[in-house]
Protein backbone atom coordinates (compact mmCIF):
# COMPACT_ATOMS: atom_id res chain seq x y z
CA UNK A 1 0.00 0.00 0.00
CA UNK A 2 1.01 3.40 -0.74
CA UNK A 3 0.09 6.76 0.52
CA UNK A 4 -0.31 9.97 -1.85
CA UNK A 5 -0.04 13.41 0.15
CA UNK A 6 -1.26 16.09 -1.57
CA UNK A 7 1.81 19.19 -1.30
CA UNK A 8 0.32 22.74 -0.24
CA UNK A 9 2.95 25.20 -1.65
CA UNK A 10 6.37 23.26 -1.42
CA UNK A 11 7.95 21.90 1.69
CA UNK A 12 5.58 24.29 4.32
CA UNK A 13 4.72 22.78 7.52
CA UNK A 14 1.41 21.98 5.94
CA UNK A 15 2.94 19.34 3.54
CA UNK A 16 5.57 18.21 6.21
CA UNK A 17 2.83 17.67 8.51
CA UNK A 18 1.16 15.41 6.10
CA UNK A 19 4.33 13.61 4.95
CA UNK A 20 5.37 12.69 8.87
CA UNK A 21 1.37 11.32 9.29
CA UNK A 22 1.35 9.39 6.39
CA UNK A 23 4.48 7.88 7.14
CA UNK A 24 5.55 7.34 10.73
CA UNK A 25 1.76 8.49 11.96
CA UNK A 26 0.58 5.05 11.90
CA UNK A 27 -0.91 4.60 8.70
CA UNK A 28 0.56 1.41 7.64
CA UNK A 29 1.41 2.42 3.77
CA UNK A 30 4.86 0.91 2.50
CA UNK A 31 5.26 4.14 0.72
CA UNK A 32 4.83 7.80 0.88
CA UNK A 33 4.43 9.94 -2.65
CA UNK A 34 3.90 13.58 -2.79
CA UNK A 35 1.74 15.25 -5.57
CA UNK A 36 3.04 18.65 -6.13
CA UNK A 37 1.03 20.91 -8.56
CA UNK A 38 1.20 24.75 -10.13
CA UNK A 39 1.65 26.41 -13.41
CA UNK A 40 5.24 25.24 -13.00
CA UNK A 41 5.60 22.56 -10.34
CA UNK A 42 9.80 22.32 -10.67
CA UNK A 43 10.55 24.97 -7.80
CA UNK A 44 8.29 23.06 -4.99
CA UNK A 45 8.93 19.71 -6.28
CA UNK A 46 12.25 20.04 -6.17
CA UNK A 47 11.82 20.98 -2.43
CA UNK A 48 9.45 18.68 -1.70
CA UNK A 49 11.81 15.92 -2.62
CA UNK A 50 14.63 17.27 0.22
CA UNK A 51 11.76 15.78 3.04
CA UNK A 52 13.00 12.58 4.46
CA UNK A 53 10.31 10.19 3.85
CA UNK A 54 9.43 10.84 0.96
CA UNK A 55 9.30 7.91 -2.07
CA UNK A 56 8.69 9.91 -5.13
CA UNK A 57 7.61 13.59 -5.58
CA UNK A 58 4.80 13.36 -8.85
CA UNK A 59 4.90 16.95 -9.88
CA UNK A 60 2.14 18.26 -12.29
CA UNK A 61 2.61 21.18 -14.10
CA UNK A 62 -0.69 22.76 -15.80
CA UNK A 63 -1.81 26.58 -16.56
CA UNK A 64 -4.82 26.33 -14.64
CA UNK A 65 -2.74 24.93 -11.27
CA UNK A 66 -1.24 28.75 -11.28
CA UNK A 67 -1.20 29.72 -7.49
CA UNK A 68 -2.97 30.19 -5.73
CA UNK A 69 -4.32 26.91 -7.07
CA UNK A 70 -8.68 26.61 -7.31
CA UNK A 71 -10.16 23.90 -5.88
CA UNK A 72 -12.17 22.83 -9.12
CA UNK A 73 -9.21 22.17 -11.01
CA UNK A 74 -6.69 21.15 -8.09
CA UNK A 75 -9.70 18.40 -6.83
CA UNK A 76 -10.04 16.89 -10.70
CA UNK A 77 -6.35 16.49 -10.91
CA UNK A 78 -6.01 14.83 -7.85
CA UNK A 79 -8.78 11.99 -7.90
CA UNK A 80 -7.40 11.31 -11.37
CA UNK A 81 -3.66 11.11 -10.01
CA UNK A 82 -4.54 9.17 -7.02
CA UNK A 83 -7.02 6.47 -9.40
CA UNK A 84 -4.30 6.19 -11.62
CA UNK A 85 -1.25 5.63 -9.43
CA UNK A 86 -3.41 2.71 -7.07
CA UNK A 87 -2.67 4.55 -3.90
CA UNK A 88 -4.77 3.69 -1.17
CA UNK A 89 -4.40 6.77 0.91
CA UNK A 90 -4.81 10.54 -0.09
CA UNK A 91 -3.42 12.55 2.97
CA UNK A 92 -3.23 16.43 3.27
CA UNK A 93 -3.30 18.38 6.17
CA UNK A 94 -6.38 19.86 7.39
CA UNK A 95 -5.77 23.93 5.93
CA UNK A 96 -7.88 26.15 4.32
CA UNK A 97 -6.87 25.03 0.90
CA UNK A 98 -7.37 21.84 1.83
CA UNK A 99 -10.36 21.50 3.37
CA UNK A 100 -11.40 22.61 -0.30
CA UNK A 101 -9.80 20.68 -2.36
CA UNK A 102 -10.12 17.32 -0.19
CA UNK A 103 -13.63 16.62 -0.18
CA UNK A 104 -14.54 17.99 -3.86
CA UNK A 105 -11.66 15.15 -4.70
CA UNK A 106 -13.41 12.69 -2.38
CA UNK A 107 -16.66 13.02 -4.08
CA UNK A 108 -15.17 12.72 -7.78
CA UNK A 109 -13.66 9.58 -6.71
CA UNK A 110 -16.93 8.49 -5.39
CA UNK A 111 -15.27 8.27 -1.29
CA UNK A 112 -16.82 9.47 1.83
CA UNK A 113 -13.60 11.17 3.22
CA UNK A 114 -12.33 11.66 6.72
CA UNK A 115 -11.31 15.02 7.72
CA UNK A 116 -9.21 16.22 10.56
CA UNK A 117 -8.06 13.05 12.18
CA UNK A 118 -5.85 12.98 14.98
CA UNK A 119 -4.69 9.60 15.33
CA UNK A 120 -4.46 6.41 13.13
CA UNK A 121 -5.78 2.74 14.26
CA UNK A 122 -6.17 -0.52 12.81
CA UNK A 123 -3.66 0.16 10.20
CA UNK A 124 -5.11 3.18 8.03
CA UNK A 125 -8.45 1.52 8.32
CA UNK A 126 -9.92 3.38 11.32
CA UNK A 127 -9.57 7.01 12.29
CA UNK A 128 -9.83 9.21 15.53
CA UNK A 129 -11.48 12.75 15.24
CA UNK A 130 -12.94 15.07 17.23
CA UNK A 131 -16.92 16.05 16.90
CA UNK A 132 -18.87 18.63 18.29
CA UNK A 133 -16.03 21.04 18.51
CA UNK A 134 -13.72 18.29 20.14
CA UNK A 135 -16.35 17.89 23.22
CA UNK A 136 -16.34 14.12 21.69
CA UNK A 137 -13.72 11.86 19.61
CA UNK A 138 -15.43 9.75 16.99
CA UNK A 139 -13.65 6.87 15.75
CA UNK A 140 -14.87 5.41 12.66
CA UNK A 141 -13.82 2.91 9.99
CA UNK A 142 -14.67 2.08 6.12
CA UNK A 143 -16.54 -0.40 5.73
CA UNK A 144 -15.48 -3.21 3.47
CA UNK A 145 -16.08 -2.88 -0.36
CA UNK A 146 -18.83 -5.20 -0.47
CA UNK A 147 -20.86 -4.10 2.54
CA UNK A 148 -21.54 -0.47 1.46
CA UNK A 149 -17.83 0.67 1.86
CA UNK A 150 -16.08 2.27 -1.32
CA UNK A 151 -15.34 0.70 -4.70
CA UNK A 152 -12.98 -1.99 -5.01
CA UNK A 153 -9.23 -0.08 -4.81
CA UNK A 154 -10.54 3.24 -4.18
CA UNK A 155 -8.25 5.43 -2.01
CA UNK A 156 -9.22 6.78 1.57
CA UNK A 157 -9.31 10.11 1.40
CA UNK A 158 -7.98 11.58 4.57
CA UNK A 159 -7.12 14.99 6.49
CA UNK A 160 -4.91 15.18 9.47
CA UNK A 161 -4.91 18.32 12.21
CA UNK A 162 -1.75 19.59 12.14
CA UNK A 163 -1.48 19.78 16.10
CA UNK A 164 -2.24 16.28 15.71
CA UNK A 165 1.50 15.17 14.10
CA UNK A 166 5.22 16.78 14.46
CA UNK A 167 6.26 17.65 10.88
CA UNK A 168 9.05 15.74 9.46
CA UNK A 169 12.21 18.21 9.10
CA UNK A 170 12.94 20.06 5.48
CA UNK A 171 16.15 18.34 4.48
CA UNK A 172 17.75 14.85 4.40
CA UNK A 173 15.85 13.00 1.87
CA UNK A 174 16.68 12.77 -2.16
CA UNK A 175 13.38 11.51 -3.85
CA UNK A 176 13.04 11.37 -7.38
CA UNK A 177 10.73 13.80 -9.06
CA UNK A 178 8.44 12.53 -11.69
CA UNK A 179 6.72 14.65 -14.21
CA UNK A 180 3.15 13.91 -14.36
CA UNK A 181 0.88 13.82 -17.74
CA UNK A 182 -1.98 16.36 -17.14
CA UNK A 183 -4.57 13.74 -16.68
CA UNK A 184 -7.92 14.30 -19.10
CA UNK A 185 -10.20 15.31 -16.28
CA UNK A 186 -7.98 18.07 -16.09
CA UNK A 187 -7.97 19.67 -19.00
CA UNK A 188 -12.03 19.42 -19.19
CA UNK A 189 -12.71 21.53 -15.85
CA UNK A 190 -10.25 23.77 -17.06
CA UNK A 191 -11.78 24.34 -20.13
CA UNK A 192 -14.88 25.34 -18.09
CA UNK A 193 -13.13 28.10 -16.17
CA UNK A 194 -15.67 27.78 -12.79
CA UNK A 195 -13.47 29.38 -10.91
CA UNK A 196 -10.78 32.10 -10.84
CA UNK A 197 -8.81 34.13 -8.13
CA UNK A 198 -9.10 38.05 -7.64
CA UNK A 199 -7.08 39.25 -5.09
CA UNK A 200 -5.86 38.61 -1.43
CA UNK A 201 -5.79 39.96 1.27
CA UNK A 202 -2.70 38.57 3.14
CA UNK A 203 -2.01 40.03 6.90
CA UNK A 204 1.49 40.97 6.99
CA UNK A 205 3.50 39.93 9.90
CA UNK A 206 7.13 39.08 10.62
CA UNK A 207 5.51 37.06 13.56
CA UNK A 208 5.77 32.99 13.30
CA UNK A 209 2.90 31.47 11.60
CA UNK A 210 -0.33 31.07 14.42
CA UNK A 211 -0.57 27.34 13.68
CA UNK A 212 3.04 26.20 13.39
CA UNK A 213 4.65 29.21 16.60
CA UNK A 214 6.07 27.58 19.73
CA UNK A 215 4.47 30.33 21.56
CA UNK A 216 1.06 31.96 21.32
CA UNK A 217 -0.32 34.77 23.35
CA UNK A 218 -4.29 35.25 22.62
CA UNK A 219 -6.41 38.64 23.66
CA UNK A 220 -10.06 38.69 23.74
CA UNK A 221 -12.70 41.12 24.77
CA UNK A 222 -11.39 41.78 27.94
CA UNK A 223 -8.67 44.41 25.83
CA UNK A 224 -11.37 46.53 25.20
CA UNK A 225 -10.01 48.08 21.64
CA UNK A 226 -7.33 46.33 18.82
CA UNK A 227 -4.95 49.29 20.16
CA UNK A 228 -4.69 47.13 23.20
CA UNK A 229 -3.48 44.02 20.87
CA UNK A 230 -0.11 46.06 21.67
CA UNK A 231 0.25 45.08 24.77
CA UNK A 232 0.11 41.13 23.08
CA UNK A 233 2.65 42.37 20.54
CA UNK A 234 4.84 43.02 23.65
CA UNK A 235 4.00 40.11 25.85
CA UNK A 236 4.74 38.30 23.02
CA UNK A 237 8.13 39.67 22.17
CA UNK A 238 8.64 39.52 26.40
CA UNK A 239 8.69 35.73 25.78
CA UNK A 240 11.31 35.55 23.04
CA UNK A 241 8.79 35.43 20.41
CA UNK A 242 5.64 34.18 19.48
CA UNK A 243 2.33 34.50 17.56
CA UNK A 244 -0.22 36.60 18.34
CA UNK A 245 -4.22 35.14 18.27
CA UNK A 246 -7.55 36.26 19.20
CA UNK A 247 -10.88 34.47 20.50
CA UNK A 248 -13.78 34.89 18.12
CA UNK A 249 -15.35 37.76 20.15
CA UNK A 250 -12.31 39.72 19.54
CA UNK A 251 -12.38 39.32 16.05
CA UNK A 252 -16.41 40.00 15.84
CA UNK A 253 -15.85 43.49 17.78
CA UNK A 254 -13.03 44.26 15.20
CA UNK A 255 -10.34 44.42 17.38
CA UNK A 256 -8.13 42.40 15.15
CA UNK A 257 -7.67 40.47 11.84
CA UNK A 258 -10.47 37.39 11.08
CA UNK A 259 -7.08 35.05 10.61
CA UNK A 260 -6.04 35.53 13.88
CA UNK A 261 -8.99 33.87 15.25
CA UNK A 262 -7.95 30.41 17.71
CA UNK A 263 -10.66 28.30 18.00
CA UNK A 264 -13.22 25.58 16.53
CA UNK A 265 -14.07 27.54 13.66
CA UNK A 266 -10.66 29.42 13.38
CA UNK A 267 -7.31 27.93 13.93
CA UNK A 268 -6.61 25.02 15.57
CA UNK A 269 -3.24 25.29 17.90
CA UNK A 270 -0.92 23.18 20.04
CA UNK A 271 2.24 25.41 21.05
CA UNK A 272 4.30 24.92 23.93
CA UNK A 273 3.11 27.98 25.77
CA UNK A 274 -0.41 29.76 25.73
CA UNK A 275 -1.36 32.71 27.16
CA UNK A 276 -4.56 33.53 27.04
CA UNK A 277 -5.87 37.19 27.96
CA UNK A 278 -9.03 38.96 28.46
CA UNK A 279 -10.74 35.56 26.74
CA UNK A 280 -13.44 34.07 28.54
CA UNK A 281 -13.29 30.48 27.44
CA UNK A 282 -16.06 29.84 25.58
CA UNK A 283 -16.40 26.36 24.24
CA UNK A 284 -15.59 26.93 20.65
CA UNK A 285 -12.53 29.09 21.53
CA UNK A 286 -11.35 26.28 24.27
CA UNK A 287 -11.73 23.71 21.57
CA UNK A 288 -8.90 25.77 19.10
CA UNK A 289 -6.07 25.55 21.79
CA UNK A 290 -6.66 23.15 25.06
CA UNK A 291 -4.01 20.91 23.26
CA UNK A 292 -1.30 23.38 24.13
CA UNK A 293 1.13 22.46 26.53
CA UNK A 294 1.52 24.82 28.97
CA UNK A 295 -2.08 26.74 29.13
CA UNK A 296 -1.71 30.46 31.14
CA UNK A 297 -5.46 32.46 31.68
CA UNK A 298 -5.32 35.89 33.13
CA UNK A 299 -8.94 36.83 33.75
CA UNK A 300 -10.35 39.53 36.32
CA UNK A 301 -13.69 37.13 36.24
CA UNK A 302 -12.53 34.32 38.27
CA UNK A 303 -15.77 31.84 37.21
CA UNK A 304 -13.96 32.38 33.69
CA UNK A 305 -14.18 29.04 32.32
CA UNK A 306 -10.59 29.69 30.24
CA UNK A 307 -9.70 29.00 34.11
CA UNK A 308 -10.64 25.30 34.47
CA UNK A 309 -8.30 24.25 31.06
CA UNK A 310 -5.49 26.07 32.31
CA UNK A 311 -2.26 25.18 34.18
CA UNK A 312 -1.73 29.07 35.34
CA UNK A 313 -4.82 30.82 35.65
CA UNK A 314 -4.26 34.71 37.50
CA UNK A 315 -7.57 36.89 38.60
CA UNK A 316 -6.27 40.23 37.85
CA UNK A 317 -6.71 43.30 35.81
CA UNK A 318 -4.87 42.71 32.53
CA UNK A 319 -4.21 46.23 32.44
CA UNK A 320 -2.29 45.67 35.56
CA UNK A 321 -1.49 42.55 35.18
CA UNK A 322 0.48 42.20 31.54
CA UNK A 323 2.79 44.93 31.75
CA UNK A 324 3.90 43.90 35.20
CA UNK A 325 4.37 40.12 33.39
CA UNK A 326 6.01 41.60 30.69
CA UNK A 327 8.87 43.37 32.99
CA UNK A 328 8.95 40.81 35.09
CA UNK A 329 9.09 37.90 32.25
CA UNK A 330 12.13 40.12 30.64
CA UNK A 331 14.20 40.23 34.34
CA UNK A 332 13.78 36.23 34.51
CA UNK A 333 14.44 35.65 30.82
CA UNK A 334 17.87 38.10 30.82
CA UNK B 1 -32.59 32.99 -9.84
CA UNK B 2 -33.36 30.65 -7.77
CA UNK B 3 -31.49 29.67 -4.59
CA UNK B 4 -31.89 26.17 -2.45
CA UNK B 5 -30.76 27.02 0.81
CA UNK B 6 -29.23 23.51 2.84
CA UNK B 7 -30.32 23.38 6.54
CA UNK B 8 -29.29 20.98 9.14
CA UNK B 9 -30.72 20.24 12.53
CA UNK B 10 -28.20 19.88 15.36
CA UNK B 11 -27.39 19.65 19.21
CA UNK B 12 -28.20 23.63 20.08
CA UNK B 13 -24.69 25.43 20.48
CA UNK B 14 -25.25 26.04 23.56
CA UNK B 15 -26.00 23.03 25.47
CA UNK B 16 -24.06 20.64 27.05
CA UNK B 17 -22.31 17.82 25.21
CA UNK B 18 -22.61 14.59 26.84
CA UNK B 19 -21.13 11.40 25.08
CA UNK B 20 -23.18 8.11 26.09
CA UNK B 21 -22.15 5.57 28.24
CA UNK B 22 -22.04 2.74 25.52
CA UNK B 23 -19.93 4.60 23.70
CA UNK B 24 -22.42 4.31 20.58
CA UNK B 25 -22.73 8.18 20.60
CA UNK B 26 -23.48 11.72 21.87
CA UNK B 27 -26.66 12.12 24.01
CA UNK B 28 -29.31 13.58 21.67
CA UNK B 29 -32.68 12.46 23.80
CA UNK B 30 -34.51 15.48 25.46
CA UNK B 31 -31.15 18.11 24.87
CA UNK B 32 -32.54 21.53 22.96
CA UNK B 33 -32.01 21.18 19.26
CA UNK B 34 -31.75 23.99 16.90
CA UNK B 35 -30.77 24.98 13.20
CA UNK B 36 -26.89 24.71 13.00
CA UNK B 37 -25.75 28.29 13.16
CA UNK B 38 -23.83 28.49 9.83
CA UNK B 39 -26.95 26.91 7.65
CA UNK B 40 -28.94 29.91 9.65
CA UNK B 41 -26.45 32.31 8.49
CA UNK B 42 -26.71 30.68 4.55
CA UNK B 43 -30.13 31.11 4.61
CA UNK B 44 -30.15 34.46 5.60
CA UNK B 45 -28.07 35.58 2.93
CA UNK B 46 -30.68 33.79 0.60
CA UNK B 47 -33.30 35.66 2.56
CA UNK B 48 -31.59 39.23 1.74
CA UNK B 49 -30.82 37.87 -2.37
CA UNK B 50 -34.52 37.76 -2.36
CA UNK B 51 -35.57 40.76 -0.86
CA UNK B 52 -32.75 42.46 -2.84
CA UNK B 53 -34.50 40.98 -5.75
CA UNK B 54 -31.80 39.58 -7.13
CA UNK B 55 -33.50 35.97 -6.14
CA UNK B 56 -36.78 34.91 -7.29
CA UNK B 57 -37.32 31.70 -5.16
CA UNK B 58 -35.85 30.42 -1.54
CA UNK B 59 -36.10 27.00 -1.40
CA UNK B 60 -35.09 25.43 1.81
CA UNK B 61 -34.12 21.72 1.87
CA UNK B 62 -32.91 19.12 4.56
CA UNK B 63 -31.87 15.50 5.31
CA UNK B 64 -32.57 14.16 8.03
CA UNK B 65 -35.65 11.91 10.38
CA UNK B 66 -38.83 13.34 11.18
CA UNK B 67 -38.09 15.23 13.45
CA UNK B 68 -35.67 17.57 11.01
CA UNK B 69 -39.18 19.10 10.03
CA UNK B 70 -38.36 21.59 12.75
CA UNK B 71 -35.45 23.71 10.83
CA UNK B 72 -37.74 23.52 7.81
CA UNK B 73 -40.81 25.50 9.64
CA UNK B 74 -38.04 27.68 11.13
CA UNK B 75 -36.52 28.32 7.54
CA UNK B 76 -39.90 29.11 6.31
CA UNK B 77 -40.54 31.32 9.23
CA UNK B 78 -37.35 33.47 8.28
CA UNK B 79 -38.56 33.68 4.94
CA UNK B 80 -37.72 30.57 2.51
CA UNK B 81 -40.55 30.52 -0.11
CA UNK B 82 -41.23 26.66 0.22
CA UNK B 83 -39.25 23.74 1.78
CA UNK B 84 -38.16 20.09 0.75
CA UNK B 85 -37.93 17.58 3.09
CA UNK B 86 -35.05 14.26 2.03
CA UNK B 87 -36.42 12.20 4.81
CA UNK B 88 -34.19 8.88 6.10
CA UNK B 89 -35.90 6.48 9.24
CA UNK B 90 -36.12 7.66 12.39
CA UNK B 91 -33.94 4.54 13.68
CA UNK B 92 -31.00 4.89 10.68
CA UNK B 93 -27.47 6.30 11.38
CA UNK B 94 -26.96 9.76 10.66
CA UNK B 95 -26.67 10.34 6.69
CA UNK B 96 -22.82 11.09 5.96
CA UNK B 97 -21.73 13.89 3.19
CA UNK B 98 -21.43 12.19 0.41
CA UNK B 99 -24.81 10.55 0.54
CA UNK B 100 -26.52 14.26 1.19
CA UNK B 101 -24.45 15.75 -0.99
CA UNK B 102 -25.54 13.59 -3.72
CA UNK B 103 -29.09 14.02 -2.56
CA UNK B 104 -28.89 17.67 -2.79
CA UNK B 105 -27.13 17.27 -6.11
CA UNK B 106 -30.69 15.71 -7.24
CA UNK B 107 -32.55 18.41 -6.00
CA UNK B 108 -30.72 21.18 -6.96
CA UNK B 109 -30.86 19.41 -10.95
CA UNK B 110 -34.60 18.74 -10.14
CA UNK B 111 -35.48 22.16 -9.30
CA UNK B 112 -33.14 24.10 -11.18
CA UNK B 113 -31.41 25.48 -8.54
CA UNK B 114 -28.98 28.65 -10.12
CA UNK B 115 -27.14 28.78 -6.87
CA UNK B 116 -27.01 26.67 -3.32
CA UNK B 117 -26.16 28.34 0.01
CA UNK B 118 -25.33 26.53 2.84
CA UNK B 119 -23.07 26.36 6.10
CA UNK B 120 -19.63 25.32 5.82
CA UNK B 121 -20.03 22.49 8.71
CA UNK B 122 -22.59 21.55 10.59
CA UNK B 123 -21.57 21.80 14.31
CA UNK B 124 -22.51 18.36 15.15
CA UNK B 125 -20.31 16.25 12.80
CA UNK B 126 -17.87 19.30 11.89
CA UNK B 127 -16.87 17.23 8.98
CA UNK B 128 -16.98 20.58 6.63
CA UNK B 129 -17.18 18.47 3.22
CA UNK B 130 -20.85 18.80 1.99
CA UNK B 131 -20.28 21.70 0.02
CA UNK B 132 -17.24 20.72 -1.56
CA UNK B 133 -18.76 17.53 -2.10
CA UNK B 134 -21.95 18.70 -4.12
CA UNK B 135 -19.80 21.09 -6.53
CA UNK B 136 -18.36 18.18 -6.89
CA UNK B 137 -21.37 16.20 -7.79
CA UNK B 138 -23.39 19.12 -9.82
CA UNK B 139 -19.61 19.96 -11.57
CA UNK B 140 -20.20 23.63 -10.20
CA UNK B 141 -17.59 25.73 -8.59
CA UNK B 142 -17.44 26.30 -4.84
CA UNK B 143 -16.84 29.20 -2.91
CA UNK B 144 -16.35 28.34 0.80
CA UNK B 145 -15.79 29.72 3.80
CA UNK B 146 -17.73 33.00 2.52
CA UNK B 147 -17.38 36.13 4.15
CA UNK B 148 -19.32 38.25 1.76
CA UNK B 149 -21.28 37.13 -1.53
CA UNK B 150 -21.81 39.34 -4.26
CA UNK B 151 -24.61 38.08 -7.32
CA UNK B 152 -24.25 39.15 -10.90
CA UNK B 153 -27.09 37.42 -11.49
CA UNK B 154 -27.44 38.95 -15.31
CA UNK B 155 -23.20 38.25 -15.84
CA UNK B 156 -24.10 34.57 -14.78
CA UNK B 157 -21.68 35.56 -12.18
CA UNK B 158 -20.63 35.24 -8.03
CA UNK B 159 -17.77 37.24 -6.12
CA UNK B 160 -17.08 35.34 -3.09
CA UNK B 161 -14.66 36.76 -0.24
CA UNK B 162 -13.37 33.89 1.42
CA UNK B 163 -12.15 33.48 5.20
CA UNK B 164 -8.98 31.77 4.42
CA UNK B 165 -6.05 30.55 6.79
CA UNK B 166 -3.61 33.70 5.45
CA UNK B 167 -6.44 36.18 5.40
CA UNK B 168 -8.82 36.53 2.79
CA UNK B 169 -9.18 35.72 -0.85
CA UNK B 170 -11.37 36.99 -3.75
CA UNK B 171 -12.65 34.64 -6.35
CA UNK B 172 -14.94 35.03 -8.94
CA UNK B 173 -17.18 31.55 -9.73
CA UNK B 174 -19.23 31.18 -12.73
CA UNK B 175 -22.83 30.44 -11.30
CA UNK B 176 -24.73 28.10 -11.11
CA UNK B 177 -22.29 27.83 -8.21
CA UNK B 178 -22.27 26.71 -4.65
CA UNK B 179 -21.19 28.91 -2.02
CA UNK B 180 -20.86 27.63 2.27
CA UNK B 181 -21.09 30.68 4.59
CA UNK B 182 -18.86 31.39 7.33
CA UNK B 183 -19.40 32.94 10.22
CA UNK B 184 -18.71 36.76 9.40
CA UNK B 185 -21.08 36.62 6.25
CA UNK B 186 -23.99 38.47 8.16
CA UNK B 187 -26.09 38.49 11.41
CA UNK B 188 -29.14 36.12 11.18
CA UNK B 189 -32.57 37.61 11.69
CA UNK B 190 -35.01 36.44 14.37
CA UNK B 191 -38.47 35.31 13.03
CA UNK B 192 -41.45 36.94 13.94
CA UNK B 193 -44.58 35.43 15.78
CA UNK B 194 -46.84 35.84 13.32
CA UNK B 195 -44.49 34.46 10.14
CA UNK B 196 -43.98 31.17 12.77
CA UNK B 197 -47.61 30.92 13.10
CA UNK B 198 -47.92 31.44 8.91
CA UNK B 199 -44.88 29.06 8.61
CA UNK B 200 -46.68 26.16 10.65
CA UNK B 201 -49.78 26.12 7.78
CA UNK B 202 -47.00 26.00 5.01
CA UNK B 203 -47.21 22.38 3.12
CA UNK B 204 -43.45 20.65 3.60
CA UNK B 205 -42.81 18.80 0.47
CA UNK B 206 -41.96 15.55 1.65
CA UNK B 207 -39.23 13.25 -0.87
CA UNK B 208 -37.08 9.98 0.15
CA UNK B 209 -33.98 9.32 -1.51
CA UNK B 210 -35.34 7.02 -3.58
CA UNK B 211 -37.24 9.67 -5.28
CA UNK B 212 -34.53 11.62 -5.95
CA UNK B 213 -32.46 8.64 -7.52
CA UNK B 214 -30.08 7.98 -4.98
CA UNK B 215 -29.14 5.63 -2.41
CA UNK B 216 -26.84 7.84 0.33
CA UNK B 217 -25.24 4.93 1.54
CA UNK B 218 -23.02 5.35 4.59
CA UNK B 219 -19.69 4.06 3.43
CA UNK B 220 -18.20 4.61 7.61
CA UNK B 221 -19.34 2.89 10.19
CA UNK B 222 -18.46 4.79 13.60
CA UNK B 223 -16.85 2.03 15.95
CA UNK B 224 -17.39 4.31 19.17
CA UNK B 225 -17.45 7.86 20.52
CA UNK B 226 -15.76 8.53 23.66
CA UNK B 227 -14.64 11.56 25.38
CA UNK B 228 -11.51 13.68 24.86
CA UNK B 229 -8.69 13.41 27.68
CA UNK B 230 -9.18 16.22 30.76
CA UNK B 231 -6.78 18.72 30.98
CA UNK B 232 -5.72 18.64 34.49
CA UNK B 233 -6.20 22.81 34.67
CA UNK B 234 -7.86 24.81 37.00
CA UNK B 235 -4.53 25.62 39.21
CA UNK B 236 -4.58 29.55 40.34
CA UNK B 237 -1.48 31.32 41.20
CA UNK B 238 -1.68 34.46 43.54
CA UNK B 239 0.17 36.98 41.64
CA UNK B 240 2.78 37.96 38.66
CA UNK B 241 5.65 36.87 40.87
CA UNK B 242 4.05 33.26 41.16
CA UNK B 243 3.10 33.19 37.46
CA UNK B 244 6.87 34.12 36.35
CA UNK B 245 8.47 31.89 38.90
CA UNK B 246 5.82 28.73 37.93
CA UNK B 247 7.03 29.27 34.14
CA UNK B 248 10.34 29.27 35.05
CA UNK B 249 11.09 26.85 37.36
CA UNK B 250 7.96 24.21 36.76
CA UNK B 251 6.88 24.52 33.42
CA UNK B 252 10.36 25.54 32.16
CA UNK B 253 8.75 27.73 29.13
CA UNK B 254 10.66 30.63 29.86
Amino acid sequence: AAALVVAEGGASTATRTAVAAAGAGGLGVEKVDVLVMGADAGDDAAATARLPGVGAVLALSHASLKAPTQAEPAAAALAAVAAAGGYSHVVCASTSWAKGVLPRAAALAGVQPVTDVLRFEDDGESFVRPIYAGNALETVRYKASGDGGPAEGAPRYVSVRTTAFEPVSADGGAAAVDDVVAPAELDAVAAEELSSFVSAEVSESERPELGAAPIVVSGGRGLKNGDNFKLMEDLADALGGGAIGASRAAVDAGFCANDMQVGQTGKVVAPDLYVAVGISGAIQHVAGMKDSKVIVAINKDEDAPIFSVADYGLKADLFEAVPELIAKVKAARA
Amino acid sequence: MRVLVAVKRCVDYAAKIRVRADGGGVETASVKHAMNPFCEIALEEAVRLKEAKVATEVVAVTVGPKSSQDVLRHALALGADRAAHIAVPDDAPQPQPLGIAEALAALARRDGADLVLMGKQAIDGDHNQTGQMLGAKLGWPQGTFASSVEIDAAGGRATIVREVDAGMETVALKLPAVVTADLRLNEPRYAKLPAIMKAKKKKIEALSPADLGVEMAAQLETVRVSEPPKRAGGVMVESVDDLVDKLKNEAKVI
